[in-house]
């Protein structure tokens, strides 16, 4: 009997805190009672199925998902890669990884971005795609630009792409998002500051993969994605076959 | 050193800002890409049991309705299985038991249509009473919030739940408890969020 069990308990301390003044929108949006601690159930260590039949091919292309027939969106062209990984350094295979961001001058396709930079016509800015069997995923896109929010009114986020990504169970759910190494915006970003521990900050910044960069055509950023990883079964108070 | 390095730790949360719709639920949102929009059909159509609405908003700590939150639900069929290789069981064709709704820009209501869960097994062989897995996210969450609802036609079991009675005050069980009405002749349950403050929604650490 070697079944997994529950997953690891959430090590709250690499995490940003629900309350985080520094990021205003978190005041009012934070629960100040503590979180109630449960032991996973079938509700918690199951999650979705995905599968093939749940999207196309391309949408894993940003250049090309939303451009038409023979354009490309403005921007420096690059491949984001990595792998989907547990903490116990397992492959995560067939989890669904979304991403959304920005066009290359710092301006989403969203009816509620309205800041000044154009809209690229040929870049709507999402995408998504299932890892393989060894966990790995990739997305071609362009890099997005640094875009300024309303905080303390002269904020600028550092260029980053949100990523969504599933795992095997519900308690692994997770959305992050992917900076770029060298952006000195990432230690001026309130969102960036929210995560306590600077390890954490680093892991969440993708490096230049100069072997994987496609020569006259694309920069490739690698950037791993952990989740939480799950125990063995305790059985007769043995721990079973890990 | 793979020895000394044998756990990883898990990436950090950072919040879905407030443009989350176009990555998760751009159909919903009015952006147009992909052929086949995840997590609209909960249940499909082959699914046993009773056919439900359910309905809410979120709040904020000042008892405003929010307006740019992602909401995603996990729920076991009406034999309370999941759909997944550990779910307890076989579920209909084309149930899936997870979806994905967005509030809206103006209002702050979201809702889906769905089936009424079974009860589930916990973990120590008593059985959970029927509920929704729900997580949500948004801009100024900085890590997706987890809680549940249940049904208030389904007290008996409700008090019997292992997870509703690890809630310490008794009156806080009750916001995670939805309200049964009639609409045109189909079960509504109303499920208010409250991220904060005044009668605060438990949410779970799972
Ligand atoms: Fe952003």
């Amino acid at each position: 009997m070697n079944a997994p069990g529950e997953f690891y308990q959430r090590d709250r301390d690499l995490h940003p805190p629900a309350f985080a003044p520094g990021y205003k929108s978190s005041v009012t949006r934070s629960p100040r009672c503590a979180l109630l601690s449960l032991q996973g159930s079938a509700s918690e260590i199951t999650g979705p199925v995905f599968g093939h039949g749940d999207l196309d091919p391309g949408d894993n292309d940003l250049l090309s998902n939303y451009a038409k027939p023979g354009e490309s969106p403005i921007g420096e062209r690059i491949i984001l890669h990595g792998r989907v990984l547990d903490e116990n350094q397992r492959p995560v295979p067939k989890t669904m990884v979304e991403v959304w961001q920005a066009n290359a001058g710092g301006r989403y396709r969203h009816k509620k971005d309205t800041y000044l930079a154009p809209i690229d016509p040929n870049f709507g800015g999402c995408g998504r795609t299932l890892t393989d069997d060894d966990g790995a995923y990739f997305f071609r896109t362009v890099k997005p630009g640094v875009y300024p929010w309303r905080n303390f009114g002269n904020n600028w986020r550092p260029a980053h792409i949100h990523i969504s990504v599933f795992g095997s169970g519900f308690a692994q759910r997770l959305i992050t998002q992917c900076y770029f190494e060298g952006d000195p915006f990432i230690a001026l970003c309130p969102i960036v500051q929210t995560i306590p521990d600077p390890e954490a900050i680093v892991q969440l910044t993708a490096k230049l993969d100069h072997k994987a960069t496609i020569p006259l055509d694309t920069v490739a950023y690698k950037f791993d994605v952990v989740l939480r990883g799950r125990r063995s079964t305790l059985f007769e108070n043995r721990l079973e076959g890990n | 050193m793979a020895q000394s390095r044998l756990y990883i730790k898990e990436s950090a949360s950072q919040t879905a800002g407030p443009y989350v719709h176009i990555g998760l639920a751009p159909g919903a949102a009015g952006f147009d890409i992909y052929r086949r929009e995840l997590g609209w059909d909960i249940a499909g159509p082959n699914a046993r049991g009773e056919r439900i609405r359910v309905e809410g908003r979120v709040l904020d700590g000042m008892g405003a309705a929010t307006k740019d939150v992602l909401l995603e639900v996990w729920q076991a069929n009406a034999d309370g299985h999941y759909a997944h290789p550990e779910g307890g069981g076989p579920v209909e064709d084309g149930f899936r038991g997870w979806g994905r709704v967005i509030t809206d820009f103006d209002t702050g209501a979201w809702g889906f249509d769905t089936v009424k869960p079974g009860p589930t097994p916990g973990r120590d062989g008593r059985l959970q009473a029927p509920h929704l897995n729900l997580w949500l996210v948004a801009r100024g969450i900085n890590i997706g919030l987890n809680t549940r609802l249940y049904f208030d036609d389904e007290a008996e079991r409700n008090t019997a739940d292992p997870v509703l009675n690890l809630i310490e005050w008794e009156d806080r069980r009750s916001t995670l408890i939805a309200t049964r009405t009639m609409r045109d002749g189909t079960p509504l349950y109303h499920f208010d969020i409250r991220l904060q403050g005044d009668r605060e929604t438990v949410f779970f650490d799972i």
